[in-house]
């Protein structure tokens, strides 16, 4: 444990090392201001809530989230280093899961910088604040979800663009699996349960849960499982090249 | 205590290590000699359990590196080729994530950075990162990570590499200080290291071991061994040639750098003793007009037992099989 902590610690302090972490930030609270003022019409909506705020996260994460890990493991190979990390005593779980936590308190960070506008809809109206936590609850899981699909993807390579790539995509399925844009192709020749099967393994669809104000045990599940799942499948990964030696 | 036990590494159908077998007992330095490419670096990611060997294992103080890694590195320090760091960390913030991962708590890992620090000499630099350093602090920050946690076991791969003749002697003395009490393996393609740190040394080639054993008994099996050299000024190459052929069952080389030649004079007869045939060239140079630079009773030359035994192809009959056996 005392291990994890100061992964994590390393970790976390390696973003603010340079000034990508605040640009980073910086970026992502525009463009989530953007989407959210602009395409979300907040203002015009005349509703004290943050809906149109929430609705774009997915989409932003989409590309934000991948930058962020698709240096995890894909640095660290170029970098050399990753021969120092694996050759000190210490648990691969332990590395994994805490260059993984990093990145999320990262995440969770540039999330919690949002708050503004959380002050600003209670300063202009009577939101429902339960659905506003909840919603901030279900976009972290939701960076989670993202971030552990990165991992998983920057553990295959050394070339951090590729690792970028690959996981913008793997994300961008993972998100759309729920929509009728790819159900539609499914519908009407596959059974129900595959196209049931394959909705639930909607980022979108589960967010949408959440942030509809009900934080259900099974979306939890959903989250908890596909992050769960990914870090292990990193595990395997890294475990993997070991054997091969690349 | 390292001991290495047929130990292979197979990429696709290349062998990188092939069957490799040693031990380096506490108090040894092995040098780890062989071109580019001979499988050093590759035994050594094996030996620290970056990677897993194909076939084989090797135990670290009698602790099997596949089947307990972690208690196996808790013994270990390691430099991986090329001293990789995190080039944002400072060296002290480097240093201290390194002893916090290996459980020291605060009292304990100040003293051991502080040793560390002091064996590296790396105070000037503690609080740049370690990006801006040059290469040889890097490398001498890589050294402090290895030996920070005072191992029994030490592997480093190249650890000299790139540095300047002052901070080679550096890294050299830290080493010899450190010997007596650890088992430990370099690998390096500069053969005077060898003989300047080294208590063994193994040629490999193409992942096999070509020869072993201590530095003057490898390059005891260079032709040149036994052989009596004269350097001179090369204007008397002619003069000194024409008096040294005189000698009887002799044969004679020259080697000329510049103004300075050496001639090598080998006996042709196995009877031949060497302290004689020296006392001969000796007697016969001390009646020439001209001076010579320096008579010498060659000991060896490492360079050409290397190269003798890593060119490819290996020359057919010669020492190569001989040096396997």
């Amino acid at each position: 444990m005392n291990q994890l902590w100061t992964i994590i610690r390393r970790e976390f302090a390696s973003y603010f090392s340079t000034p990508l972490a605040f640009v980073f930030i910086v970026v992502f609270l525009l463009a989530n201001g953007l989407a959210t003022f602009y395409l979300g019409a907040w203002f015009d909506m005349g509703q004290a809530d943050l809906t149109s705020f929430f609705m774009f996260h997915p989409w932003l994460y989409l590309f934000f989230l991948p930058a962020i890990s698709m240096r995890l493991w894909a640095e660290e190979r170029r970098n050399g280093s990753i021969e120092l990390l694996l050759t000190l005593p210490v648990p691969l779980w332990a590395i994994v899961f805490g260059k993984y936590f990093a990145a999320l308190a990262f995440s969770g960070l540039a999330l919690a910088l949002t708050f503004p506008v959380w002050i600003s809809v209670n300063f202009l109206g009577n939101p429902d604040n339960g659905v506003i936590v909840a919603s901030y609850l279900g976009s972290l899981m939701l960076a989670g979800g993202y971030l552990a699909i990165g991992s998983c993807l920057s553990a295959l390579t050394r070339n951090q663009v590729i690792a970028f790539v690959i996981s913008v995509v793997a994300c961008f399925l993972f998100t759309v699996s729920g929509a009728p844009l790819v159900l539609d192709v499914f519908r009407g020749w596959a059974p129900q349960v595959l196209i049931n099967t394959l909705a639930s393994f909607s980022l979108l669809t589960h967010f949408k849960a959440i942030t509809g104000g009900v934080i259900d045990l099974r979306d939890v599940v959903f989250f908890v499982t596909l992050i769960g799942g990914f870090l292990v499948a990193t595990m395997v990964i890294v475990d993997m090249k070991k054997g091969e030696g690349a | 205590m390292i001991e290495v036990e047929n130990l292979v590494k197979k990429f696709g159908d290349f062998t990188a290590v092939n069957n490799l077998s040693f031990v380096v007992e506490s108090g040894q330095v092995m040098g780890f000699l062989g071109p580019n490419g001979a499988g050093k670096s590759t035994t050594m990611k094996m030996i620290t359990g970056f990677l897993r060997p194909t076939a084989g294992t090797a135990r670290i103080a009698g602790i099997d590196i596949c089947e307990h890694p972690m208690a196996a590195q808790t013994r270990l320090g390691y430099l991986p080729e090329g001293a990789p760091a995190w080039p944002d960390m400072t060296p002290r913030q480097f240093l201290d994530f390194i002893t916090r991962i290996r459980g020291f708590d605060k009292a304990a890992a100040r003293q051991a950075i502080v040793r560390a620090v002091g064996m590296t000499e790396l105070h000037g630099v503690l609080d740049q990162p370690i990006d801006t350093l040059s290469k040889g602090y890097r490398r001498r920050v890589g050294l402090a990570q290895a030996i920070v946690h005072d191992p029994d076991i030490l592997v480093m791969d190249e650890p000299t590499d790139g540095l300047d003749p002052n901070q080679k002697f550096q890294v050299r003395q830290a080493i010899e200080e450190m010997a007596a009490h650890k088992a430990i393996i370099i690998s390096t393609h500069i053969l005077e290291e060898v003989d300047a740190i080294c208590s063994h040394a193994m040629i490999i080639d193409r992942g096999e071991i070509v020869a072993e054993g201590t530095p003057s008994a490898l390059a005891a099996r260079s032709r040149f061994f036994g052989a009596v050299s004269v350097t001179l000024d090369t204007a008397h190459l002619a003069d000194a040639e024409q008096a040294l052929a005189g000698l009887a069952n002799t044969r004679l080389e020259a080697l000329t750098r510049g103004v300075e030649t050496t001639i090598s004079v080998f006996a042709t007869t196995q009877q031949r003793d060497a302290a004689a045939l020296l006392a001969e060239v000796q007697e016969l140079m001390s009646g020439q007009s001209w001076t010579v630079r320096a008579v010498a009773l060659e000991t060896g030359r490492l360079d050409d037992v290397f190269g003798t035994l890593t060119r490819k192809p290996r020359p057919a009959g010669g020492g190569s099989a001989e040096a396997r056996s």
